[in-house]
């Protein structure tokens, strides 16, 4: 192979010098270790090398047999949600002294992301009325295993209770994180009318093995549950711990589930700053109360000082829970996290502050609301089911208008919109139903094509 | 050397805020919209509704651009200088591939999105998949893990899955991992239910054989090799390893942490393992963004397939689908399927790379290794455990204890002095089975002009420990700032983790 840009040792003379450095005459030589038996005698099938322009060009013709949510207006949520990313985020996280760096185990030459990653932790808190959050999961549903099992460890007891109409991935993910250390989840009821959960059901469901209740607020679904102070009352009568699941976009607007009883906090945080990128990277959201940090999963970034010039400077805390020191014995096996992802959260909610935060919470109630009102408007069409109040994502039922949800969304496709999540295998009793998550970045005319095209559909 | 870290002194971005400041503005509703919509706060019920604001920071963007650059030139990354943080696989990464994920139709594209409009993306998850289980040897790769350990978790998970297939579960307690083993692996063999069982190094610093067979047996589930290991040492006994773990009824997993070393020269697969993750962010040079987001693929044999997360990305000749209908899936192990951004600049590597490309990673990370190895053993102080004599692959784990011994200089005060010195320190005190660990990986993508910088650097912190050591034991003094105190950000009087907690219990003193 001829030099290559990425291979600076990768010509002849460097080479030859460097090994004769180690009395050695042949690259060849440097493998002498790896035995005959176990050796690669073939070449790798791998195309390549190219070079840049033709991988650019490579990619980016693959890349345009996608359609995206730029090209037509889309409306799915259902854990990664579409939101305006501002400018100044990329830029931030583009700085290569971020991206370019691992995880800060010399402080003194990482301040930088360290103080990043705790003005993020802090952020967290602050929207969540937790006291301690840490620099990331990789996502919610693995932030939701997490805090069962950090709960059981608490609590010393083995069972989950969660609610009905959550996310199925959610769900799948949970059980399996607990399954295998002997924990396992009970579903409690939710009424089928207004979504809220069945506080009788809940009272039946729970026990002595109750390690913790387990809440989404907004719910999968899109309704809020307006009983979550006495869902958290009652997980504490019996001496459970109480996780909330959240949006963090509604949180500038909605109450902090610490501020309702909440003991552990999880939640997405792909909406802050994070594009949605088919799906990840994600940015699991995870805090909890003071008296619980040492009991928590993942890196945690604290404030302290210096020794000599007593400055204030950032470092990792609590890391004798962590694995590469605890081992067997962690909290968690997480180590890489989402850092960076973390990063343009923190950037995010710096941008927007208090008011804005608020403001989008707000704008994003308008334009859902819009929506729900126009779609309802057309015959048979039922937005929400639940009467509930909504934040961002609802449910839109076909039952009354003869056509199934999926006949729906594929003439939908036709028209040059891309509906919602077919919910129908995950809750056959929802019927023909979908799910549509409206935010800021739907303008008025992307609304108005929805509703447009649902009406031309359903008359066709 | 003239290295000076910037020093900025910059407050919390919360001490910077002023009210009525705000650094960005949405698209306001028309009125129409709002008009239909209704007043939505006076829908909210009461016992939901937030009374004051949250406590963010109210700042300007000029002010948040100023403050997050400032914090990023108080930042080392391989981009500033040499990073030889071994095990991590610190290498350069190629821009262009940061060029070609920032495109509307990869991050505007939503994951439930119907299968005929993300045939593009579904296509290149397909290819890198079957990259990837050409370059491990083994049959079907799933790009879903998030990170190694995460990948490492879910080929443990499928280990469970076998054993519980074949109604062995309740016996096979056991997991096997050498004393100089990556703390994930013991920490995800507890995740999954599993007991740890450490097999000790031999005198050559590979797993010694009689140990291993005396160990393995009918409660044996499974084994965790990294291969070449974190001494950087190669296994050689390999497929006698696999065979001893084969017989006993375990399966054997590769720790990919250290793939880079072997890239195109040898494959777990053929070495006998039956599972393996790969790190992208390490071998495959996507960025590691302080810690994250990374990505932990992993293979299996074909008797292994069945048990891989759901869903699969598959190919029927005409379209590209997810493929949910595998009933022996141990299931899902993350939301959606994978980190695709990160996994879409692993795919541009190899491109960019091909086959040849990778094989001369393997042998030029190799080359500077051994380089660094042999010319920092020349320094007073630093030994090298387990046969000097003997090659390393892509890293080489010196130790400091003679020079503890001999100056009271220990191996964090060697790693603060390099920082001073313009260079990122080794990984300190790993593996735990050597004293005074400096475990160093320069990685393929340093200059020679930049090995002996590392390598002078690390001399030079051996003269003056024997010299001057107050000089290393004050360092470090060119950085951002001095020695950090961790014990004090931990300990219960000033632990202060978020700006909430400052608040509460002021300053640490």
């Amino acid at each position: 192979m001829k030099t290559h840009p990425y291979l600076p040792t990768g010509v002849e003379a460097i080479e030859a010098e460097m090994l004769k450095e180690l009395g050695l005459k042949t690259i060849e030589e440097l493998f002498t270790d790896i035995p005959n038996e176990v050796k690669f005698k073939g070449k790798l099938n791998i195309p390549g090398p190219y070079s840049e322009l033709e991988v650019k060009r490579m990619i980016a013709k693959l890349l345009e047999k996608n359609v995206s949510s730029m090209d037509i207006p889309v409306f799915l949520g259902a854990g990664v949600w579409p939101h305006y990313v501002p400018a100044v985020v990329d830029a931030i996280v583009g700085r290569l002294e971020f991206a370019t760096s691992y995880t800060p185990y010399q402080a003194e030459v990482s301040q930088g992301i360290l103080q990043a990653q705790f003005e993020y932790q802090s952020m967290i808190c602050e929207l969540t009325g937790m006291d301690v959050a840490n620099a990331s999961m990789y996502d919610w549903a693995t932030s939701l295993g997490e805090a069962a099992l950090m709960a059981s460890r608490i609590t010393k007891k083995t069972e989950v209770v969660i609610p009905y109409f959550i996310h199925p991935e959610r769900k799948a993910v949970l059980k399996l994180m607990i399954e295998p250390v002997g924990m396992k989840a009970i579903e409690v009821n939710q009424s089928k009318d207004t979504g809220e959960i069945n506080l009788e059901d809940l009272k039946n469901k729970i026990s002595k093995n109750t390690a913790a209740v387990y809440i989404e607020n907004p719910s999968y679904l899109g309704f809020l549950e307006e009983k979550a102070k006495e869902v958290g009352e009652i997980a504490h009568e019996n001496e459970a711990l109480y996780i909330v699941g959240v949006d963090p976009t509604s949180l500038g607007l909605l109450k902090a589930p610490g501020d309702y009883g909440a003991d552990i906090v999880v939640g997405e945080g792909q909406p802050l700053g994070n594009s949605m990128n088919y799906g990840g990277p994600l940015l699991g959201i995870f805090a909890c109360k003071e008296e619980f940090a040492r009991q928590m999963p993942g890196r945690i970034i604290g404030l302290t000082t210096t020794k000599k010039q007593n400055q204030r400077a950032f470092c990792m805390a609590l890391q004798t829970r962590e694995q590469y020191i605890r081992r067997e014995k962690a909290t968690s096996s997480i180590c890489t996290n989402e850092a960076l992802c973390a990063v343009a959260a923190a950037v995010y909610l710096s941008l927007l502050g208090p008011k804005g935060l608020k403001r989008l919470g707000e704008i994003i109630m308008i334009k859902s609301s819009y929506a729900m009102k126009k779609l309802k408007e057309i015959a048979g069409i039922k937005a929400p089911l639940f009467k509930a109040v909504h934040f961002k994502e609802f449910t839109v039922n076909f039952d009354e208008t003869g056509k199934t949800a999926l006949e729906v969304h594929k003439k939908l496709l036709k028209e040059g919109v891309h509906g919602g999540k077919i919910i129908k295998e995950e809750f056959p009793e929802l019927g023909e139903t979908m799910l549509y998550c409206v935010t800021e970045v739907h303008l008025k005319e992307d609304i108005d094509k929805l509703s447009n095209s649902l009406k031309k559909v359903l008359e066709a | 050397m003239s290295f000076r870290q910037a020093k900025w002194s910059e407050p919390l971005i919360f001490e910077r805020s002023k009210p009525g400041k705000i650094g960005f503005t949405l698209p306001e509703p028309t009125e129409e919209e709002k008009k239909i919509a209704g007043n939505v706060a006076e829908a909210i019920p009461k016992s939901l509704l937030r009374e004051n604001l949250v406590e963010l920071p109210e700042v300007s963007e000029v002010e948040v651009v100023r403050h997050y650059i400032r914090l990023s030139q108080q930042n080392y990354g391989v981009d500033l200088g040499v990073y030889p943080l071994g095990s991590c696989t610190m290498k350069y990464t190629p821009k262009i591939t940061d060029v070609i994920v920032n495109n509307h139709k990869l991050r505007d594209l939503h994951p439930y999105q119907d299968e005929e409009f993300a045939q593009g993306i579904l296509q290149i998850l397909y290819e890198l998949s079957n990259y990837f289980a050409e370059i491990l040897g083994m049959d079907k790769v799933s790009l879903q893990p998030s990170a190694g350990a995460h990948g490492e978790y879910v080929g443990v998970m499928i280990i469970r899955a076998y054993h519980a297939l074949n109604k062995e579960l309740d016996k096979r307690t056991d997991i096997i991992v050498p004393d100089s083993a990556h703390g994930t692996n013991p920490a995800n063999t507890t995740m999954a239910g599993f007991k740890t069982v450490v097999v000790p190094s031999a005198e050559d610093g590979t797993v010694d054989l009689k140990a291993l067979k005396a160990i393995a047996g009918e409660h044996t589930a499974g084994f965790m090799l990294t291969n070449p290991n974190t001494l950087g040492v190669f296994e050689r006994n390999v497929a006698e390893i696999a065979e001893i773990i084969h017989n006993a009824g375990g399966l054997v997993y590769y720790d990919g942490a250290n793939l880079n070393a072997i890239l195109g020269k040898a494959r777990p697969g053929d070495m006998g393992f039956d599972i393996a993750h790969i790190n992208t962010h390490k071998t495959f040079s996507t960025p590691h963004g302080g810690g994250g987001p990374g990505a932990g693929p992993v293979g299996v044999k074909k008797e292994l397939e069945k048990f891989l997360p759901v869903p699969t990305v598959e190919y029927n000749g005409e379209k590209y689908y997810l493929d949910y209908n595998k009933p022996y899936s141990i299931g899902k192990v993350r939301g959606f399927y994978g980190n695709i951004a990160v996994l879409v600049r692993g795919y541009a590597y190899l491109l960019l790379m091909g086959a040849e490309g990778l094989e001369r990673v393997a042998e030029l990370s190799v080359l500077n290794a051994n380089y660094v190895a042999r010319k920092v053993l020349k320094a007073k102080g630093y030994t090298l455990p387990y046969k000097p004599e003997n090659l390393r692959k892509h890293e080489a784990v010196v130790s400091a204890k003679q020079m503890m011994d001999e100056t009271g200089v220990r191996a964090l005060n060697v790693s603060k002095r390099l920082l001073d010195l313009g260079v990122h320190a080794p990984t300190n005190y790993f593996p735990l089975i050597v004293p005074e660990a400096l475990m160093i990986e320069p990685t393929e993508t340093e200059s020679k002009e930049s090995l002996d910088e590392l390598i002078n650097a690390f001399i030079k912190v051996s003269e003056e420990a024997y010299s001057n050591p107050k000089v290393v034991l004050d360092a470090p003094v060119n950085t951002t700032v001095d020695m950090v105190d961790d014990v004090k950000a931990s300990h219960p009087k000033t632990m202060r983790l978020s700006w909430r907690m400052l608040k509460k219990h002021g300053e640490t003193k």
